[in-house]
């Protein structure tokens, strides 16, 4: 560990605090051109006739859809100590399906923070949950992601 | 295609292979779809002025490629229960990219056939850029 941490109160003080919520209508539309996006022919997702035979009685979202529904801004800026940021990863956990017609509430935290000395120099790990609730009130699907801010070799001393 | 059932999964076996090459005009598409807009997915000016070589695949298009994967084999019977994918190298497009995954661990909770798979995308030259883990519930024959 760096003697002096990159992690300050002021980032701290953002872990777990949510953003405002946002809610979606999941249109069939949308569905349907998010799966033709990702080049998803399977019918549970697109095919009306063939998904009202299925096991979900109609069209149900592609697992990643929920990416479309983007939660609302952080309540404030989150301080990123490095210019350069990269997308680390998901980690998406799904209890409930998502069909068309449902009305998907999204909130957003982070809800975790960690340093390392890498080959970019020191990089900050920021993993931020998104919480996906039906019109049920039942929690249809999480996703934890992680972002990587650090400073080039270029720019450190 | 038919469906699999957890009784016909060994640890070790090969989940279905995907083929995958995205155009230029599937990452507009995607970005218009998932509401990513951010320039270096589509414009190339852009991209080189933030240090990339070229316009680059959006993570979260290969995040979908490896959901299809999954749910195109466990077959409309199936539930994927967990998906995750960690962003190791960058991806381009028309690169001939594949979606692998194999079963690494299966057990049956509470009467539930639950199935875990490593899964990867491998770009151009076959190297895995985007490596992951799946987790599906299978049905059971005969419950």
């Amino acid at each position: 560990m760096p003697d002096e941490s990159v992690i300050s109160d002021e980032m701290r003080a953002h872990l777990d605090v949510e953003s405002d919520p946002i809610t979606y209508d999941v249109e069939k539309g949308a569905v349907i051109k998010f799966a033709q996006a990702i080049g998803d022919s399977n019918p549970l997702f697109q095919d009306e006739e063939a998904a009202r035979r299925g096991p979900y009685g109609g069209i149900i979202a592609p697992p990643t859809f929920l990416r479309s529904l983007i939660a609302g801004e952080a309540k404030s800026e989150f301080p990123r100590p490095f210019p350069n940021n990269l997308d680390g990863g998901s980690e998406y956990e799904f209890f409930e399906p998502i069909r068309v017609g449902d009305r998907i509430t999204v909130t957003k935290a982070i809800v975790d923070l960690s340093e390392r000395q890498g080959r970019l120099g020191t990089m900050l790990f920021t993993t931020a949950e998104t919480r996906y609730v039906n019109q049920l009130g039942q929690l249809a699907a999480t996703q934890r992601t992680t972002g990587i801010s650090y400073a080039t070799p270029a720019e450190e001393g | 295609m038919g469906q699999i059932y957890y009784e016909d999964v060994s640890v070790g076996d090969e989940v279905t292979p995907l083929p995958k090459n995205a155009t230029s005009q599937q990452l507009v598409k995607y970005a218009g779809a998932s509401g990513d807009y951010y320039q270096i997915h589509y414009d190339d000016g852009f991209a080189r002025n933030n240090g990339l070589p070229g316009i680059i695949i959006h993570g979260a298009l290969k995040n979908a490629f490896l959901g299809q994967l999954i749910t195109d084999w466990m077959g409309s019977e199936g539930q994927l229960k967990k998906l995750s994918v960690s962003y190791r190298a960058m991806d381009i497009p028309d690169e001939d990219l594949v979606c692998k995954g194999t079963v690494t661990d299966k057990r049956v909770e509470g009467g539930v056939g639950i199935v875990e798979c490593e899964i990867a995308l491998h770009n151009g030259a076959g190297k895995p850029t985007t490596p992951g883990k799946a987790v599906v519930a299978l049905p059971i024959r005969g419950s």
